[in-house]
């Protein structure tokens, strides 16, 4: 039996009444001593027995059709076994929570780099090389490849509130400036892996994947099997940030693979693999439009935004989706243009709208503040709404005005200084502001906790990409049964377990901590009956139930294992109440006069969140977001040719991810106390994204107060800088 | 072709083909999958190992030409119940998140840490006499490891803290 | 990567038997893709007497098989010729710098991506092809000394350093005899054979590299510029050291990297510095001299104004105009 939870009142905060006090601690991750040691599995990891290796061929064209694949090209090479192609390869990853195929488009290929076949080998090296040398035949066809000049564009209809084109002209301060943004990738350090086997008719596929549920059905829906014939494992997944929210062209080659050759396949992407034929964050041309009054309400926001997709992609990088409801204004109105190109498709990665969007808002608001006169925190804190600006609905919880105040008192930016009047030898020094916001969602999850004696073991398909979901969901079910978080083991990502939302969208920790609470108190109710008091008279602490003046060591009460399971889903407080994490961040920047390079000082971010689960682990997904800001404002482009649409920074050479040196050892975190009872039973709200909400803005508004010159496209590289500067 | 090699410690004799780097010698000959493949073209640190105790991307290495040598890889520097210095100062600080280039990264500080200690430059260096272990230094000397996680500040705070531990 | 026969060479006379392999940086990372595809590699690493770093006259010889680590930290090249352990600190990663050799470094190839992309027509890997960069996304390729049939650049820093030091190269040809090549001599530029890249003719080995005399009381530096604050090639680069007397600058040398196919060097420039008093306009005339008035591609355009830029910051870094401070300081003022 499940219990069933739809999330349709404010839930009390059952997490402060109990007594084991292990929430929110910065608790170490129980996975940790794996991780440091190399012994955690991730997916290619493994090593089957009769295990043979797959290598992905490339399309080379953009656009037409394959019409030879020149299998005997191949086949004498020593070692090699198969070239396999198949009708039910997929084009591309799914998008996110599809939970059916992606595109199998068959032989016709729609861009260039979609993986086209598998190349099986006895070794490695063979497979490798014989993928390279597979002269493979195509009828070519013409296609248009560059985002800006490609003709097939849908333009999608204004989502407005209020009357813009009255407010825009009653404004006594007009600012009306378009942004760039570029295509970027989520670049995970582990390439993208799987390992299929087959045994009486079921698959076991072992890969690195964010959302076990969703994937199961879609590798089911891409095989044309019932999904009881499918089980994945994905227990360690080496870095996601959406890449691997749905699964991937390996999975699928490296399933068929095994099945037509009767033995386990590994397929791991090539580093450049990745770049090719995994799902990217789509360049972006932002216009943004702000009017205010003289005394800087604003009274007029507008921001319309241009991305692109390949054909079939349903997804749409959601540009504006912050805008939409961080200020107040008369009319407000946003617009999106999706252009259709053959190029690498493009789909989620972290933070998929505020991550760049928030960019150019939040750049737009600091040159409006300029234009005022204003301060920038002031201009913000000037302009929040009372309610939902498109659609009424109420803040669950917001405290984004403390974060900016004591953000703001932290970093001492009262001794801000005049645009462009530091200096420290060549270096010009700046300081920056920006919002950080990004909404929260619950996501269907479910759950099972067990209890034995006093140890217990909750199981989920739910992953752990890093997040530290093991450690929390060790916490929460710790906590409501009164355990120490080291007797509660946790299992995931295994797809015979209940079915989770997966780490995604910043709902992971939310969707599954909350089956993993509700699973828990379950138990509890079974625990009060055992010991004969009333469940609300319940106290756990320490492997021990207290209540009515009874008492019992769980070791010793429950002589037989009790079992909870829980599912819960989004309900009527998502009508009625909006929640959403908000934050500040400021930055410090070093600019070379002469150079034009940058150098991020330092960053602070204060955070309301909701409750923070496990403070070690959220300080972690906080200053990985940032740091993708520090990114986003500085060093990361896909560079694409135009012509064909062939990705040209395939390699972690030529894509700058930031590295170390790229980052200050001053980052700073602050979590504000907060609860949303609207939100879910354990009162929480996503953290790995509202890191990088808002972040790259903070560090370009720095850029342009060291300087004193604006730039409106993104990464703030070094030409881009000094061609602001003076000759 | 034959290589004879020394793993932590352990003579291992393996048959491979010519091509065969080390990475994947140590991952799928040897069954030490815990140094990583990130790009298998020396662009992000995660395959790094000891070699005669210098720290090299191992994807880079031809097996062949490693006859005789000695390697250390992550298995080497401690196992979950009894971790080193720095793999435990990486748990304590949250030095990772998903993990993937965890084990590169403690091979490169091992071997930074020693280097810094023996006077070795780096381009931060204000003169080229060497330097104390700042911030500045490690970042610039651990740039070779990529960490999309982006856990870089808890890693240095990792390795300073134990460096101290250890002094 | 194809199929290859492994030798490991036991005397000089067998590196002439196929691909010579010694740090295998890049040579590894392009036969994965098959950019190069030799049949056979022969491994001189365990030839004696190429990784030593000896004084040869007031100078030094280095062995080709010194490591850039070895050679960035020799107490001796630090003290005498800071500009070469900068330029090698500069470049790619310890772990790379701990493999890398010196003779390998100066054979390193061009980053291009049209290069490292077999799918893209390219004539220096397959003369006659074509090239693809040119129309495409050139952010890297090069500013001087291009063709038409090739618009790549060198991404070495190392050899920018050796360059500015007028060092030479020492090879051993296939019949035993030694010469030297003055470095700016060793490259050629890319014409109509861009796959050509040296003057090293089959069975040619580099033995090592030869340092002159340290320049006295000379102020060097290193200054790289790039997408990122480390691990990255060069978008332009400036070598550079300057000796004063008293007022004036008596003996400049300057070498420019990630411009050209090689490194650059300009001799009207050092002509236009040498006897001056340094001032800023001096610096802005001399740049102007340097940069030329248009680029081969037009994603490389900035690269006139970069340069220009980091030339006069060396510059006045070097002759004490400017902040003395060196090269990546921002972050330690905080």
């Amino acid at each position: 039996m499940k219990d069933h939870f739809t999330m349709d009142e404010p839930q009390p905060r059952v997490l402060d009444e109990t007594k084991q006090g292990v929430i929110g601690t910065p608790m170490d991750r129980p996975d940790g001593a794996r991780k440091v040691s190399g012994t955690a599995g991730y997916a290619a990891d493994h090593k089957v027995e009769g295990m043979a290796h797959g290598v992905l061929v490339r399309a080379t064209i953009s656009r037409g059709r394959v019409t030879d694949i020149g299998r005997a090209s191949v086949m004498d090479l020593d070692g090699v076994i198969e070239v396999v192609t198949d009708p039910r390869m997929t084009r591309n990853p799914a998008q996110g929570m599809a939970g059916e195929a992606p595109v199998q488009p068959g032989d016709d290929v729609h861009y260039h780099g979609q993986p086209i076949a598998v190349v099986v080998a006895e070794t490695f090296e063979a497979a490798r090389d014989a993928a390279q040398r597979l002269v493979v035949t195509y009828r070519k066809e013409d296609a248009a490849s560059d985002p800006d000049a490609t003709p097939d564009t849908e333009v999608g209809d204004p989502e407005t509130a209020g009357d813009f084109d009255a407010a825009w002209a009653k404004a006594d301060v007009r600012l009306d400036r378009t942004y760039t943004t570029p295509s970027q990738v989520s670049a995970a350090m582990e390439p993208h892996a799987a390992i299929a086997e087959w045994t009486d008719g079921r698959v076991e596929l072992r890969s690195s994947l964010q959302m076990v549920r969703f994937n199961k059905a879609e590798l089911a829906d891409t095989l044309g099997i019932d999904a009881d014939r499918v089980r994945i494992l994905s227990p360690f997944v080496g870095g996601g940030f959406g890449s691997k929210l749905g699964l991937g062209p390996e999975a699928v080659a490296a399933a068929i693979a095994s099945e037509k050759l009767g033995r386990p396949v590994r397929v791991v992407m090539s580093r450049q693999n990745v770049f090719d034929a995994v799902l990217r964050r789509s360049e972006t041309r932002q216009r943004v439009r702000l009017g205010a009054s003289k005394d800087g309400q604003l009274l007029a926001l507008s921001h319309d935004d241009r991305v692109s997709n390949l054909d079939g992609e349903g997804f749409a990088e959601p540009v504006s989706q912050a805008s939409q409801f961080l200020y107040r204004a008369d009319g407000l109105s946003f617009t999106q243009t999706v252009a259709r190109i053959a190029a690498t498709p493009a789909g989620s990665v972290r933070a998929p709208g505020e991550a760049v969007g928030m960019v150019a808002l939040e750049a737009a608001m600091d040159e409006l503040a300029d234009e005022l006169g204003v301060d920038p925190v002031e201009l913000r804190l000037n302009n929040l709404p009372d309610t939902h600006p498109m659609d009424g609905r109420a803040f669950s919880t917001r405290r984004l005005a403390d974060c900016l105040q004591d953000g703001a008192a932290r970093f001492g930016w009262a001794d801000r200084w005049t645009r462009g009047t530091r200096r420290e030898g060549d270096w010009l020094i700046g300081m920056g502001v920006a919002s950080a916001a990004r909404s929260n969602m619950l996501v269907k999850s479910a759950a099972r906790v067990r209890l034995q004696g006093d140890r217990a073991v909750v199981e989920t398909d739910m992953t752990d990409i890093g997040t530290g979901t093991y450690a929390i969901l060790s916490q929460i079910a710790g906590e409501m049964l009164g355990l120490s978080p080291d007797r509660v083991d946790v299992r995931l990502g295994d797809s015979d377990l209940p079915g989770a939302s997966g780490s995604g969208g910043s709902f992971g920790a939310s969707s599954a901590g909350s089956a993993t609470f509700l699973a828990a108190k379950r138990i509890r109710r079974d625990i009060a009956r055992k010991l004969g008091c009333p469940e609300d008279a319940l106290t756990l602490q320490n492997g021990r139930a207290r209540g009515d003046n009874r008492e019992a060591d769980l070791s010793e009460l429950i002589d037989q294992e009790l079992v909870g399971e829980a599912e819960i889903e989004a309900g009527k407080t998502d009508e009625s109440h909006f929640s959403a994490g908000f934050g500040a961040h400021f930055a410090e920047v070093a600019v070379n006069e002469w150079t034009g390079e940058v150098r991020v000082r330092r960053m602070l971010a204060v955070m309301s969140m909701g409750r923070i689960l496990n403070e070690k682990t959220a300080r972690s997904q906080a200053l990985g977001g940032m740091i993708w800001g520090i990114g986003t404002a500085l060093t990361e482009e896909v560079q694409s040719d135009a012509r064909d649409g062939h990705v040209v920074t395939r390699d972690l050479a030529n894509y700058h991810v930031p590295s170390h040196a790229d980052v200050p050892g001053d980052m700073q975190v602050v979590f504000l106390e907060e609860r949303d009872d609207w939100a879910n039973p354990i009162q929480t709200k996503g953290i790995g994204e509202l890191g990088i909400s808002g972040a790259g803005a903070a560090v370009i508004n720095a850029i342009s107060h060291a300087t004193g010159h604006r730039t409106y496209d993104c990464p703030a590289l070094p030409d881009r800088v000094i061609s602001s500067l003076a000759p | 072709m034959k290589t004879t090699l020394t793993v932590n410690g352990r003579s291992h004799q393996v048959e491979h083909d010519a091509r065969r780097t080390l990475l994947d010698t140590i991952r799928d000959d040897l069954g030490l999958p815990g140094t990583k493949k990130g790009c298998d073209h020396g662009q992000c640190g995660a395959c790094t190992i000891l070699l005669n105790g210098e720290r090299v991307n191992s994807c880079l290495c031809l097996t062949a030409m490693h006859d005789g040598d000695d390697i250390t890889t992550i298995e080497g520097i401690g196992s979950p119940d009894r971790l080193s210095a720095l793999q435990k100062a990486f748990v304590e600080k949250d030095g990772y998140q998903c993990g993937y280039c965890t084990p590169g990264q403690i091979m490169s500080a091992t071997a930074m840490l020693r280097e810094v200690s023996e006077g070795a430059p780096s381009y931060v260096s204000g003169d080229l006499d060497g330097a104390a272990l700042t911030d500045a230094e490690m970042a610039e000397r651990m740039s070779g490891n990529l960490c999309r996680c982006s856990a870089y500040p808890l890693i240095r705070e990792a390795i300073l803290m134990a460096s101290e531990a250890e002094t | 990567m194809r199929p290859i026969d492994y030798r490991r060479a036991s005397s000089f006379d067998d590196a002439a038997a196929g691909q010579i392999i010694a740090g295998g940086t890049n040579l590894l990372d392009l036969m994965k893709i098959e950019v190069m595809t030799p049949d056979t590699v022969v491994d001189i690493t365990r030839l004696d007497g190429l990784s030593t770093i000896e004084a040869e006259d007031d100078g030094l010889r280095i062995g080709a098989l010194v490591t850039n680590t070895m050679l960035a930290n020799d107490a001796r090249v630090r003290a005498g010729w800071p500009l070469l352990s900068r330029a090698i600190l500069a470049g790619a990663s310890a772990q790379i710098r701990n493999k890398a050799t010196t003779g390998g470094n100066l054979l390193q190839r061009t980053r291009c991506p049209y290069f490292y992309d077999t799918s893209q027509a390219c004539n220096k890997r397959s003369p006659g092809e074509g090239c693809a960069a040119r129309g495409g996304a050139g952010r890297m390729l090069a500013l001087f000394g291009t063709s038409d049939q090739c618009l790549a650049a060198h991404p070495s820093d190392m050899a920018v350093a050796l360059a500015a030091l007028q060092a030479e190269v020492e090879i051993r040809g296939a019949e035993g005899r030694r010469r030297r090549v003055p470095i700016h001599d060793f490259y050629r530029g890319p014409g109509d054979r861009p796959d050509i890249e040296t003057v090293l003719d089959r069975g040619d080995l580099i033995t090592a590299v030869v340092l002159p005399r340290p320049l006295e009381g000379a102020r060097q530096t290193y200054r790289k510029v790039r997408d990122r604050a480390s691990y990255a090639f060069a978008l332009v680069s400036v070598a550079g050291s300057v000796t004063m007397d008293g007022e004036t600058m008596s003996d400049v040398s300057l070498a420019y990297g990630s411009v050209a196919p090689h490194p650059w060097m300009d001799h009207d420039v050092v002509a236009m510095l040498e006897g001056e008093r340094p001032s800023d306009a001096l610096f802005q005339r001399a740049a102007d001299r340097l940069v030329p008035d248009s680029a081969p591609h037009p994603d490389t355009d900035y690269k006139r104004t970069l340069l220009r830029r980091t030339f006069i910051a060396t510059l006045r870094q070097l002759t004490g105009l400017g902040d003395a401070t060196g090269t990546d300081i921002a972050r330690t003022h905080g």
